[in-house]
């Protein structure tokens, strides 16, 4: 109880002094049991494994041991989490600036003066948010399906050969299309809010010294969305990573998904299906150390961008 | 939606106004619609509601029709769809929808109360650990779900309450999320002034939190119910892990497991299909209803501060 602000914090009741406590214990107490219990269990689980005696049979056949790292070697050395990595990874190198490029594009079209139908557009485009993903990747799964999809359809029609959208490179692109449409509209919104915080004067100045609304676009609004920019990057980067339901949904319709897609799923397979929870915790105790690694990593350059353009 | 129109356009009426006897381009020109602008964000409309449309059309045929006439084209069998869909293990779709509100809707009461009494007190007083608590809270935020998961489901199961509806509820009530949102909200809609006041004329902290920081904080709490009621509705993982008994699955387990029987029997698929007609109508339902309750733009709010 050091109390920085002196003058008043001696007047300050004890009441005042507990309540913020009180006010916090519910959170306190969730966070304990169902975010830091479970983080520590996994990394205890990461670091043991069964060992089974005989049969594997009885009571005292089967026993946590001591494993040290080697749950931990095994899953960086696990070709499988690679390419599920690698496979994630070209997944994200297309949803994340095509979805970001929509929703900034979307967000400078609603700002644009005399557009007309902009409430329907705006509201159009978020609609998907609300939409579940498993149901999302249902829904354009059978758009994808060749007996069922409209594309089909009319290619058929046309007489020329359907893509199989759900096999080998086609695939990526049509995962990616599933999160670009689930997501262009939330970022559209954070950034077209960004966009409405800019006051007007700095507009009407910029079109006195004769610049078009493409200039003004280019110059102005972007540059004064860029720390909402950084923020919507930084979540479609993590949830990308951790992409789950919608090749887990897609599965059932297609061959071109295996059970360990993307890292998470075989974390999943891992767990419950093999059910060899310890690799699974280590594994996925290495995903949440690469994600917060590159989280940090992102922040930093996100604050050495904003401190460069603070000196200038 | 003409609710949300004022906002949107009152910075925009401004400068339109006094800019149009004197720019240049004269007033003809700055009543024109702009149609590039427009038809791209219509085209934007269009690829959003593909989907939904093309999911209206196919939940009226019958399952021949699925396969043999234009997507689009709508069919004659919404009704036999419906009976059948609500008739499919007795009705335990049903069962699956119940199931999701009750998760969604319990889950965001509860977790909307935690994230406002939590937001309040980290925005309102100064005490120390603050900012501790806060960032610890927040990294919760980067943890991805399935390394919770696991351990959570194997203490559930030591506690024996997986395959229930506890383990679903549970996990969910603190997010890190609606706790940011709502410490953003308590520091812009409760002055600490008006609080001080109130403390002056001898009310209880408990008392104040409830009378002036509920009240002023509401349009805020309705946006982070929402953010919650979503989040929950459209979760999968965790009841994925934590349920085996499909009579408490939410909707979108519900939905997953009769997709992935539907693969060997098709005559499924007219099933799963309207099951996700209906399954989209509540929350569709739900955004049109509270519009005027809320803003979209709450829920960015994060970012300007």
């Amino acid at each position: 109880m050091t109390a920085p602000r002196t003058p008043r914090a001696r007047r300050v009741p004890n009441g005042v002094r507990s309540a913020p406590y009180g006010f916090l214990l519910p959170a306190a107490v969730l966070f304990l049991l169902f975010f830091a219990l479970p983080i520590g269990y996994a990394l205890w689980l990461s670091l043991h494994r069964i060992d089974v005696q005989g049969l594997g049979l009885g009571r005292g056949a089967r026993r946590e041991v001591w494993a040290g790292l080697s749950n931990y070697t095994a899953a960086l050395t696990d070709s499988e989490l690679g390419h599920g990595a690698l496979r994630v990874l070209g997944y994200g190198a297309i949803v994340v600036p095509v979805m970001l490029g929509l929703a900034l594009l979307f967000a400078l079209l609603l700002d644009t003066e005399r557009v007309r139908a902009r409430s329907f557009s705006r509201l159009a485009i978020f609609l998907p948010y609300a939409i579940p993903g498993v149901v999302a990747a249902l829904l354009w799964g059978f758009l994808y399906l060749p007996d069922v999809s409209p594309f089909h359809y009319l290619l058929d029609r046309a007489g020329l050969p359907g893509p199989d959208l759900m096999d080998g490179g086609a695939l990526f692109g049509s995962l990616a299309n599933i999160a670009v449409w689930g997501g262009t509209g939330f970022n559209m919104i954070v950034i077209y809010t960004s966009l409405r915080s800019i006051p007007a004067e700095v507009y009407e100045a910029a079109r006195l010294d004769g610049a078009s609304p493409l200039q003004i676009a280019l110059r102005i609004k972007i540059p004064m969305v860029v720390p909402s920019l950084v923020l919507t990057f930084f979540f479609s980067v993590i949830a990308t990573l951790q992409v789950f339901s919608e090749p887990t949904t897609l599965k059932p319709l297609t061959n071109g998904i295996s059970t360990t897609w993307s890292p998470l799923m075989k974390v999943y397979n891992d767990a419950f299906v093999a059910g060899n929870v310890y690799a699974a915790s280590a594994t996925a105790v290495v995903l949440a150390l690469a994600t917060f690694a590159l989280s940090f990593a992102l922040l930093r350059f996100a604050n050495s961008r904003a401190k460069h353009r603070g000196t200038r | 939606m003409s609710t949300t129109t004022p906002v949107a356009g009152r910075r925009k009426a401004a400068p339109a106004a006094g800019t149009t006897p004197g720019t240049p381009q004269g007033p003809p020109r700055a009543r024109r619609t702009a149609l590039l602008p427009t038809a791209a964000l219509l085209l934007g409309a269009v690829y959003c509601l593909l989907p939904v449309a093309w999911v209206l059309v196919a939940a009226t045929k019958s399952g021949s029709e699925l396969f043999s006439t234009f997507t689009f084209l709508p069919g004659s069998g919404l009704a036999d769809n419906l009976s059948d869909l609500g008739s499919y293990r007795d009705g335990i779709y049903w069962q699956w929808m119940a199931n999701s509100g009750l998760y969604a809707g319990l889950g965001a009461v509860l977790s909307t109360t935690v994230s406002a009494v939590s937001g309040y007190a980290l925005a309102l007083y100064r005490f120390r650990g603050r900012e501790v608590i806060f960032n610890v809270l927040l990294a919760g935020v980067l943890m991805p779900p399935v390394i919770l998961a696991i351990p959570q489901y194997l203490l559930m199961a030591k506690a024996d309450l997986t395959d229930s509806y506890l383990s679903v509820l549970l996990p969910l009530i603190l997010s890190p999320y609606g706790v940011y949102l709502g410490r953003v909200y308590a520091q812009a809609a409760v002055p600490s002034e008006l609080v001080e006041a109130a403390r002056m004329d001898g009310a209880g902290e408990w008392r104040i939190f409830l009378r002036i920081g509920v009240p002023m904080m509401s349009p805020g709490l309705v946006t982070i119910f929402l953010f919650q009621f979503v989040a929950i509705w459209n979760n999968f993982l965790l009841p994925y892990i934590m349920l085996s008994d499909d009579g408490k699955f939410p909707m979108t387990v519900g939905l997953f497991t009769l997709l992935a029987q539907g693969s060997n029997t098709p005559a499924l698929y007219t099933l799963v299909i309207t099951g996700a007609l209906l399954a989209i109508v509540p929350l569709i339902a739900l955004f049109l209803v509270v519009q005027r309750f809320w803003s979209l733009d709450l829920l960015s709010g994060a970012v300007k501060s």
